[in-house]
């Protein structure tokens, strides 16, 4: 089926909201920082991802597991041991980022079905197919810097699923690559699964505003009124040439519902939601609208239009001050 | 939308009186109503740290630490300090406003260990309701529903 829509799931709780409210699939992961979101008291254990599955497949959806960081040395067992899990468990597919991992996933579970993580950082057909042709992914999730007519070419030239980001929070979009918060705190996202692990993270409410730090490096400093936004390296405001600004990004939100049509007609096979972070609130109120969105353009594309409704709902979700269409939608190559 | 204000005499009245018995009744809740539900999921990292809730309009705060037997009042210093309004803790509790939007809108405040506050607030996401509700009288109970419904 084309546009399946993939919801976030942190937890049990969350999970089925996600079912309940219409999501065709979820992608959770374990409790470690196997996956990009290893934020403390998130994420599921083993009874718990057993629990998930059972309530996914008695629903006839299905659950993928993010296994999306880069295994080191040391710890190689932990991520192999993962992938063994998610494979007794009966996942329906993996998301994985790093290739040795992939061949032990072929190697010991053929049968398990592989999905290529936004954190593969594959962004031409070239790439996907190297995957497919190696390790016979059957789906790779795509990195959110390309055009859409970029993004049509790689779908042409591959018979790989393509999954696209449709919703959430955005960043600097080297995914896969990105070393930046590890300037403050020695951790990089791809390794220790966050991008500003908690224990480095301090807020403070000071006569000037709302101060947030990584490590005691100043990232940003709102006014009274101000919306606030997640504490990283990439989002902070930051003094250059005597000028004080987003330096490397302003923290805005995803939001591709206006291009459904468009990702309809060339095939894209689903759409996902970001924010495993996120509480079970946000992921029924950001999973009824998708839901609901994707039902109206499947049946009447030509007549699409997004409710002003959905949009107002989702804006008020999204992390920043505003949404954009990110690069599906620039004049630029 | 859930219509609540509260009268600013109440704050004032609130405020006056003495630390313990606000943050005994909320200890006592706490055990009865959530202390069940947490033996489901990992509360370790909870244990022997100390909290501050501030309900801002009412001008009340519930302080207490968590040990390995449950809630129990305790003035020291907190480890974590969560403030909002009475509406927006009850959105939050009847799952209508997700901590994060508040959070991005400054209505939710939280000052101090932020590796404890995320996990306090992943563990309360991760608390089934039922679990919950299902420890509230009834007529509670039914309120309740029709609030995370509405």
């Amino acid at each position: 089926m084309p546009l399946d829509l993939i919801c976030p799931a942190g937890s049990l709780v969350s999970l089925k909201a996600a079912i309940d409210h219409g999501a065709d699939a979820v992608y959770m992961g374990f409790r470690d920082n196997t996956n990009a979101r290893a934020f403390p008291g998130l994420n599921f254990d083993e009874a718990q991802a057993a629990e998930g599955l059972r309530y996914a497949h008695d629903r006839g959806r299905r659950v993928l597991l993010a296994l999306n960081t880069y295994p080191q040395p040391d710890t190689w067992s932990r991520w192999t041991g993962a992938v063994d899990r998610a494979a007794k468990l009966g996942m329906d597919a993996v998301i994985l980022a790093d290739a040795g991992l992939m061949r032990y996933a072929v190697k010991n579970h053929p049968q398990l079905r592989l999905h290529l993580s936004v954190q593969g950082s594959a962004t031409s057909y070239e790439a996907v197919n190297f995957y497919r042709e190696h390790f016979g992914i059957q789906r790779a999730v795509l990195p959110r810097v390309l055009s859409l007519p970029q993004v049509e070419n790689v779908v042409k030239h591959t018979d790989v699923e393509i999954e696209l980001f449709g919703f959430g929070g955005l960043c600097v979009m080297v995914e896969g690559r990105c070393l930046l918060s590890s300037y403050c705190t020695g951790e990089s996202p791809n390794s220790a699964g966050v991008c500003s692990p908690a224990k480095a993270v301090q807020w403070k409410e000071t006569p000037a505003g709302l101060e947030s730090r990584l490590n005691g490096v100043l990232l940003d400093r709102y006014g009274k009124d101000e919306k606030a936004g997640y504490p990283t390296l990439c989002k902070g405001r930051f003094e250059v040439g005597g000028e004080t600004y987003y330096a490397i990004e302003e923290p805005t939100s995803l939001n591709t519902l206006d291009l459904l049509p468009e990702m309809l007609k060339m095939g894209i096979a689903a759409i996902k939601i970001e924010g495993r972070q996120r509480s079970p609130a946000y992921v029924t109120q950001v999973t009824k609208v998708w839901r609901a969105a994707i039902d109206a353009v499947k049946k009447n594309a030509d007549s699409f239009e997004p409710a002003p409704a959905w949009q107002a709902e989702l804006n008020k979700l999204s992390e920043g001050q505003s949404h954009t269409l990110g690069a599906y939608h620039r004049p630029w190559k | 939308m859930l219509n609540l204000a509260f009268p600013p005499q109440l704050a004032t009245l609130v405020a006056r009186l003495p630390l313990a018995p606000p943050s005994l009744a909320f200890s006592m809740a706490a055990n009865r109503l959530l202390w069940p539900a947490l033996q489901t999921l990992d509360w370790q990292p909870l244990v022997g740290r100390r909290y501050a809730i501030r309900v801002k309009d009412l001008g009340l705060s519930f302080r207490f630490a968590v040990s390995q037997s449950g809630f129990a009042p305790d003035g020291g210093a907190p480890d974590l300090t969560i403030s909002a309004t009475a509406r927006d803790f009850l959105l939050l509790l009847s799952r209508r406003e997700d901590p994060d939007t508040l959070f991005f809108s400054r209505r939710l405040v939280s000052e101090g260990d932020t590796e404890l506050g995320l996990t306090v607030k992943n563990l309360l996401d991760a608390l089934d309701p039922e679990l919950v509700l299902g420890r509230l009288p009834a007529p509670l109970a039914r309120a309740a529903r029709r609030l995370m419904a509405a």
